[in-house]
């Protein structure tokens, strides 16, 4: 099988700025996207520089972009590429992270955030003297989130990430479920504390990206509305993202719609909706795009509080 | 220069487990690894690891099994030791917070596996290595041990047979650096890529075993390469144990149970050696499927293929195109592990402290796990054992090293001269025109002459061409070029090293399997198809002779209370 792949370069030894190389190579049937690079590496070019080991999906290293998403090299088969997406097929550095060469990225800020999550088992109280007595469930529903290879394909092509280097970002709160979630854990609360603080879980956007690039079917996002869901059943609903939820369902729950203003009051308070919202809230006053300051209900707005009544919401 | 007590060497479980057991016992020490420890190829472990956790299981049957499994070959003092402290390390992960597969009491399940008489490998689904690699990592972030990632060793610094250090190449930058350390513990895993296919990862390239042996140790039981039963044709990635321990039928071509005929008794679960005579056999009697015999799994259901081997599915599904809840999948026996490595004692040293000088080893060097040779494994590993062997011998060579570093002095060490040293080597080897010899092309003809003549089957003829071609290799390979010179993550110069690395062990290989001429364990050899206890009962020893060839010797095998019996399953 013939293939055209058209791989970024880099070298900061040598090059100003980054360059795409088209390389042609000939593979067999189930050939992967990495077996493409490696025959690259080994029969035409050996200064291109990418990290890969297991070649079965597992170890995590060989997460690049791959027609501008984030996949594992290793499990992107070339054939169902050159059937669904064409027959060039581009090869890029992971997104979100510095390049160091070529297909390598520098993922230390990647580690810092899951460490900052405290990603390690903080049992309380008495120590068996062998295991911990948990269910098979309990167990196996950690089990999604112990998918996770950190392989950064999901951090890879995180939206909020793009914009705001702060937010912990899916592959570390994935982690931080995987702790909060864990029935042999001592610090629930301490820890749903500091998974909802800003920069936590109530900062993702929910646009699905890190569930579509996650290769182990982590879901990532899905862990992130774990974790909301576990702070607000624990009480913890004085943050902005709880009271956002809050608001945001009481409006459309007794209004039928959403009330934007009393969403913002409601999320930020008053005074902080005041100096953080105003420039924003006069920029669409000049474009004629301010909310109504008398918000209406729609028709049929006891038809939309019945529903939430039968879903004792 | 950087200096720490203790060094380990690899960051996979034992690396990684060692460096915890010398950090809780108060040592300084560090990890280097040449990858992201996550991205170790301990992760690659998808069965189990066992422990008789289980109330109707003992560690004494562990440990018959596991002699047995050996061909009598391993040391059975070790094996005790492996045993013994199965259930305690295991229940010590847990606590960690592994999440293992439960029974409805909320205790550790075990699943069946090749060789075991009862039900006793312990299991997360089909990705057991890969979390136990990753809750060690877990606790090594919560402790903060200091660990160099992507950090490449390129030779240990030995003063008057002495460990005086390291050094080390910083992958991301280039820059050379010495480790100074009273004590190292080489934890860097097995050989696969000396081998062509393999089930091992790109990065599983003999470092350790070449650094100890070139530093001056003995590496022992070299020809006991393991063949895995059920690997992938397309690329050689492993299908679990675990799937037959689930109960998975092999199959010929006329869709016959065929391991009914090899092994009555445990039929699919005999050990790893002779399921993968067995499929060789039929392959070759014309009853196989292009080259391949069949593992059927259709019969287990959707419900428990999806979650106890989920895993499986998906590779089954992207490299071999094989749905396997409705089609079984083509496997074929292909290099899986290596039970030889360097010789230590049962706390990782690889010197001899009697002082009897039984074997060449260098003060102060550790090894443990795949790396390792204790014995525990002989002749043939039973699927399991190895992630036992990295959690079991892994912490032992920790608190051995800690302990000798607690007990001597900084050895001297001359900084200048070894980078002096390091720098001109990697100039010779910038200095090579660019479209020179590959390391590619050369490590592509070792791994198919290896697999050619030193795997399930070995004769004479055989071992004696790889041999040859091996040497023939080493030739060439000062001529080696690359095509980076740079210094920013030049893998180029990587491939080369690790190339260096490997003809040594692949030469060791060779020459160790030629001269044991009986069968034991996965050495099979059809020119001398029986065990002989009378000859060969013995440890195949080997280090580096004065004019650089192997030198081969004897050590006897350790038995405590199992006399070599027939071995049938």
């Amino acid at each position: 099988m013939d293939v055209t792949l058209k791989v970024k370069r880099f070298d900061p030894e040598t090059d100003e700025a980054a360059h795409f190389e088209e390389y042609q190579v000939d593979l067999p049937e189930y050939g992967a996207v990495l077996d493409g690079l490696l025959a690259i590496r080994d029969e035409q070019d050996g200064s291109l520089s990418m990290r890969c080991s297991c070649r079965s999906a597992i170890c995590g290293s060989c997460a690049m972009k791959i027609n501008g998403k984030s996949r594992l090299a290793c499990k992107t088969m070339v054939s169902q590429l050159k059937e669904l997406e064409g027959d060039v097929i581009s090869v890029e550095p992971m997104g979100n992270q510095p390049v160091i060469k070529d297909l390598v990225v520098n993922m230390d800020m990647f580690w810092d955030k899951v460490n900052a999550v405290q990603p390690y088992l903080r049992p309380e109280g008495p120590v068996p003297e062998k295991e911990y007595l948990v269910s098979n469930e309990s167990m196996m529903e950690l089990a999604v989130a112990m998918n996770c290879i950190m392989c950064g394909a999901c951090v890879s092509d995180c939206t909020v990430l793009e914009v705001d280097k702060s937010f912990l970002g899916p592959a570390a709160l994935a982690k931080a479920f995987r702790f909060a979630g864990d029935p042999r854990d001592g610090h629930k609360e301490e820890r749903l504390q500091l998974y909802t603080e800003p920069n936590g879980v109530w900062d993702c956007t929910r646009c699905f990206m890190c569930v579509s690039a996650c290769p182990k079917d982590v879901a990532p996002m899905e862990r992130i509305m774990d974790v909301r869901a576990m702070a607000m059943e624990a009480g913890l609903v004085n943050t902005r993202g709880a009271r956002h939820v809050d608001a945001f369902a009481s409006s459309v729950k007794h209004s039928g719609r959403l009330n934007e203003l009393n969403l913002a009051l409601k999320t930020f308070g008053f005074i902080r909706a005041g100096i953080d919202l105003a420039p924003m809230g006069i920029r669409r006053l000049f474009k004629r795009r301010l909310p109504p300051l008398m918000h209406k209900k729609i028709a049929t707005a006891k038809n939309i509080a019945r529903l939430f009544d039968k879903l004792g919401v | 220069m950087r200096q720490h007590e203790v060094v380990i060497i690899g960051g996979g479980l034992a690396g990684m487990r060692a460096a915890q057991k010398a950090q809780e016992m108060g040592a300084d020490v560090a990890m280097i690894s040449k990858i992201y420890p996550t991205r170790s190829h301990s992760a690659a472990a998808q069965g189990g690891v066992q422990a008789a956790v289980s109330e109707n299981d003992s560690w004494e049957s562990h440990a018959y099994d596991t002699v047995k499994g050996s061909d009598y070959l391993g040391d059975q003092d070790a094996i005790e030791i492996l045993c013994y402290e199965a259930p305690g390390d295991i229940y010590a992960l847990e606590r960690m917070g592994v999440i293992f597969n439960r029974n409805d009491d909320g205790t550790i399940d075990a699943r069946a596996f090749g060789g075991t008489s009862v039900n006793r490998t312990c299991f997360v689904a089909d990705q057991t290595g890969q979390v136990l690699l990753h809750v060690m990592w877990e606790q090594l972030l919560k402790s903060g041990l200091t660990t160099y990632s992507e950090w490449f060793v390129t030779k240990l610094l030995v003063e008057d047979n002495k460990i005086a250090g390291c050094v080390a190449l910083e992958i991301p930058t280039g820059r050379v650096e010495v480790f100074r350390a009273k004590a190292i513990v080489l934890a860097t895993g097995g050989i696969g890529q000396v081998y062509n296919p393999t089930t091992n990862g790109l990065v599983v390239t003999a470092d350790g075993q070449a650094l100890a042996y070139q530093a001056g140790a003995t590496l022992m039981d070299m020809e006991a390469v393991q063949h895995h039963p059920t690997t992938m044709q397309a690329n050689g990635v492993l299908i679990t144990e675990g799937a037959r321990g689930e109960g998975a039928y092999l199959l010929n071509s006329n869709g016959e149970r065929f391991m009914e005929k090899y092994a009555p008794n445990m039929k699919e679960l005999a050990s790893r050696d002779v399921v993968s005579r067995a499929e060789t056999m039929e392959i070759r009697e014309g009853r196989g499927v292009n080259g391949c015999v069949l593992l059927d799994l259709r019969h287990l259901g959707r419900d428990l293929i999806m979650t106890k081997l989920a895993q499986i599915y998906e590779l089954a599904r992207d490299y071999a195109n094989t749905n396997i809840l409705e089609a079984p999948v083509p496997i074929q026996p292909g290099h899986h592990y290596i039970m030889g490595g360097i010789k230590t004692d049962v706390d990782g040293r690889t010197w001899d402290i009697t002082g009897e000088n039984r074997w060449a080893g260098v003060e102060g060097l550790f090894a443990a796990g795949e790396c390792a040779n204790v014995s525990v494994h002989g002749g043939n590993r039973l699927g399991g054992n190895s992630l036992l062997d990295t959690i079991v011998f892994g912490k032992r060579s920790g608190a051995g090293a800690t302990e000798y570093a607690n007990s001597i002095d900084w050895a001297p060490i001359s900084e200048d001269a070894a980078l002096a040293d390091e720098e001109s080597g990697i100039k010779a080897i910038f200095d090579r025109p660019s479209d020179g010899l590959r390391s590619s092309a050369l490590r592509f003809e070792m791994g198919k002459s290896m697999n050619d003549g030193i795997a399930v089957f070995r004769t004479e003829e055989g071992m004696t061409q790889t041999l040859n071609t091996v040497r023939d290799i080493k030739g060439r390979f000062p001529n080696v070029s690359v095509q980076n010179k740079g210094r920013v993550f030049n893998t180029d110069l990587l491939s080369v090293l690790e190339l260096g690395y490997m003809l040594d062990v692949a030469e060791v290989i060779a020459v160790s399997a030629i001269n044991r001429k009986e069968s034991r364990g996965a050495h099979a050899r059809e020119d001398y198809p029986d065990r002989n206890d009378e000859e060969y009962l013995k440890h195949t020893i080997v280090h580096r002779g004065k004019n650089g060839d192997p030198a081969l010797d004897y050590l006897p095998v350790t038995m405590t209370k199992w006399e070599p019996q027939v071995r049938s399953y």
